[in-house]
């Protein structure tokens, strides 16, 4: 049966997920010590409450457009499309948001309840340092105090990021535990999260750890696929026919797929870091080569050897370099209504350059695996078909990383 | 019954507080284990409590972290760990042993392949540290059936509907976070836990352990005074750390820290009786 929105009686039901206990299937749930079961509940019931406040909502709406500077554009690229000879690529611009990529999105939303929950410190993980420079610019404008937990691997790495969340008043801790990165930084959350329950709020960056995170994380991601959807109406009077975005924790893809779940004609591509190649084991893909088990709090896809101890990812982009992924995404994966690929570091590097030079957009190194596939995809389409792409972030960040991989010092 | 039960029953019939010191298994190398362990019994260890080595023990503190690490630089996995137990047993019939880990190694291996290899091996009991009971339906009905206990990890912030949950699906005992932290920090507040043993007991039949932040013999002594058991992680695990570059000093030294406890326990005990 087909409705009067074009949806699908029967697809109608991908978009309601997850169940009360917070699974996707047998994906999500709330996978934690006994302590922190109290506090994540408390978190589920006020947001539950906020979310359907008005006055939560127009604060909100007002931030976003204010402060974040949306809605996004949606960019049409011609000049690349015609380069590539298929569908029309059209970019999500989420790199020009304050700070400079999605992440701030949920930062603003999730900042807005602490502060309606009454806690006074925040803490957060950080990898790339992108979800941490946005908790501590959402802090500094709330005046709260701010702890960021980073790898001791990935301080090195991102310098300047670590540089900028100080500026912005917030405290970052170097983790030097386990492969000291990204995932070590959220065991170290976590366990300050324990230890400070009353007065500390926990600002996860993606949509993965225990229920409420995902399905929170995903809901004010969800302003990305909100705006795309009637930007594309507006600007080419239907809908497209395949949506694509890079997946790390999977929060920006789950953005912009979730308000088009529903709509069946159009495909979902989420694109993970291949690294130096699937068969070389040094990738960052547990969709694509990984398999299910438990970690930081939920059930979903990983990177685990035979015993079941977490392994090291590798990804050009620090982004993408997480061994778990998102539980929606999981769940998606296995009944097939999107569609999950990897691109390598070098595909990835390839778009980086052929995008900044053909459009004048110097994409983040994570958004680059989204528009690695988008080349490959776009020449085996018609002209008058449609692609959008997540450009989730800015690329200035990672100009070091480039010049480096390209023998020259910046 | 259980051995978990037998040996509680004992104890209470004895007027005993139970001590189960926990080590990690492989740490700081697979030989030393099975050796510490009965070394641990002869020290006055009632119930041992073996970890399982996990790559992100999420609500462990350092020492514990570390002491994963050592065990992981020899690959000590959860198969390793069982037929550690499955050793033990041999020489020992009597000591329950409970298993304390993390979800993922159990999801890789299967409930039910776990839960076979388990009894087999002769384990009592598992805590999960990240199974709480909304997810763990599965892994109880599995070990259930093979007559081993779940035990449940209790906080200061469990309301009586979720320990009475706690209490109707698993077994053994109700394992006692004494504060809002990880393994081996310095908050325990021995009035604080008391009142909360206090509370819990009201919602249980299980014997209730007291565990996190035990450091020492007088605070072992204080706990002993009214839970069923008392736990000791760090404090052991951070002497094992010290002799880890002298292996073989581990499983004659290390057990003095259960011994001054036990001790220290039982004079209590017998004040408070005598009183």
């Amino acid at each position: 049966m087909v409705t009067q929105t074009g949806q699908t009686a029967e697809s109608a039901r991908f978009s309601e997920m997850p169940d009360a206990g917070g699974h996707f299937g047998i994906y999500g749930g709330r996978f934690v010590a006994e302590t922190l079961m109290g506090p994540l509940e408390e978190l589920r019931l006020a947001y539950e409450r906020y979310v359907g406040d008005a006055d939560f909502q127009a604060e909100l709406d007002r931030d976003l457009a204010q402060f974040v500077g949306r809605p996004s554009p949606l960019y049409h690229a011609e000049r690349w499309s015609r380069e590539l000879g298929g569908a029309q690529i059209y970019l999500k611009r989420e790199d020009l948001n304050h700070t400079g990529a999605h992440k701030v999105n949920n930062t603003v939303g999730q900042a807005m309840l602490a502060k309606r929950m009454g806690k006074r410190r925040i803490i957060a993980e950080t990898g790339a340092g992108q979800h941490g420079v946005a908790s501590a610019t959402v802090a500094a404008r709330y005046g709260m105090e701010c702890v960021v937990y980073m790898g001791a691997e990935d301080i090195q790495r991102q310098a300047i990021n670590v540089y900028r969340m100080r500026l912005l008043g917030a405290k970052v801790v170097a983790v030097e535990s386990g492969s000291r990165t990204l995932k070590d930084a959220l065991n170290e959350a976590m366990r300050d999260w324990v230890s400070n329950v009353d007065d500390t709020f926990y600002i996860i960056g993606t949509v993965a750890g225990p229920h409420p995170y995902p399905a929170m994380v995903r809901d004010f991601q969800a302003v990305i696929g909100r705006e795309a959807r009637s930007q594309i109406l507006a600007q080419a009077g239907r809908l497209p026919d395949a949506l694509i975005a890079c997946v790390g924790g999977g929060s920006n893809a789950i953005g912009l797929f979730h308000p088009f779940l529903d709509d069946a004609q159009v495909a979902l591509y989420g694109v993970e870091g291949g690294g130096k190649g699937l068969d070389s084991g040094q990738h960052a893909a547990p969709l694509c080569a990984g398999r299910p088990g438990v970690l930081h709090g939920n059930r979903t896809y990983l990177m685990e050897d035979a015993d079941g101890q977490i392994i090291e990812t590798h990804s050009v982009s620090a982004g993408l370099d997480y061994p778990g992924v998102g539980p929606e995404h999981a769940w998606l994966k296995d009944i097939g209504r999107a569609s999950y690929v990897a691109a390598s570091d070098s595909e990835a590097l390839e778009a980086f350059h052929e995008l900044t030079r053909t459009e004048g957009i110097m994409p983040a190194l994570e958004s680059s695996h989204a528009l690695a596939h988008a080349r490959r995809l776009a020449p085996t389409l018609d002209k008058d078909r449609i692609l959008i792409v997540n450009l989730s972030g800015r690329g200035d960040k990672d100009i070091h990383t480039v010049a480096a991989l390209e023998g020259i010092k910046v | 019954m259980s051995r978990l039960a037998t040996c509680f029953d004992a104890l209470r019939g004895r007027g005993r507080t139970a001590l189960i010191p926990y080590v990690t298994a492989g740490d700081p190398q697979p030989g030393v284990t099975v050796p510490l362990m009965h070394a641990l019994v002869e020290a006055g260890a009632d119930v041992l409590e073996l970890g399982v080595p996990f790559s992100d023990p999420m609500a462990d503190g350092p020492t514990i972290q570390a002491a994963c690490e050592r065990a992981l630089r020899h690959h000590t996995g959860l198969g390793d760990v069982l037929a550690m137990v499955r050793e033990f047993r041999s020489d020992n019939s009597y000591t329950p042993v409970v298993l304390m880990g993390y979800s993922n190694p159990i999801e890789v291996m299967g409930y039910e392949d776990f839960a076979v290899a388990a009894a087999h091996a002769g384990v009592d009991g598992v805590l999960t540290v990240d199974l709480p009971p909304e997810e763990g339906a599965d892994l109880v009905a599995a070990l259930n059936s093979r007559e081993i206990d779940t035990i449940f990890l209790a906080a200061p912030t469990s309301d009586a509907g979720r320990i009475q949950r706690m209490s109707a699906g698993g077994g053994g005992f109700l394992y006692y976070v004494s504060f809002k932290g990880v393994t081996g920090a310095d908050r325990l507040d021995v009035g604080a836990v008391r009142d909360q043993v206090a509370r819990i007991r009201a919602h249980t039949d299980l014997p209730v352990g007291v565990g996190f932040g035990i450091r020492d013999a007088q605070i072992a002594a204080q706990i002993a005074a009214f839970a069923d058991a008392v736990i000791v992680g760090s404090a052991l695990v951070n002497r094992i750390a010290e002799l880890a570059e002298q292996p073989q000093r581990i499983v004659a030294e290390a057990p003095q820290v259960i011994a001054q406890m036990r001790a220290a326990m039982d004079a209590d005990g017998t004040v408070a009786a005598a009183n």
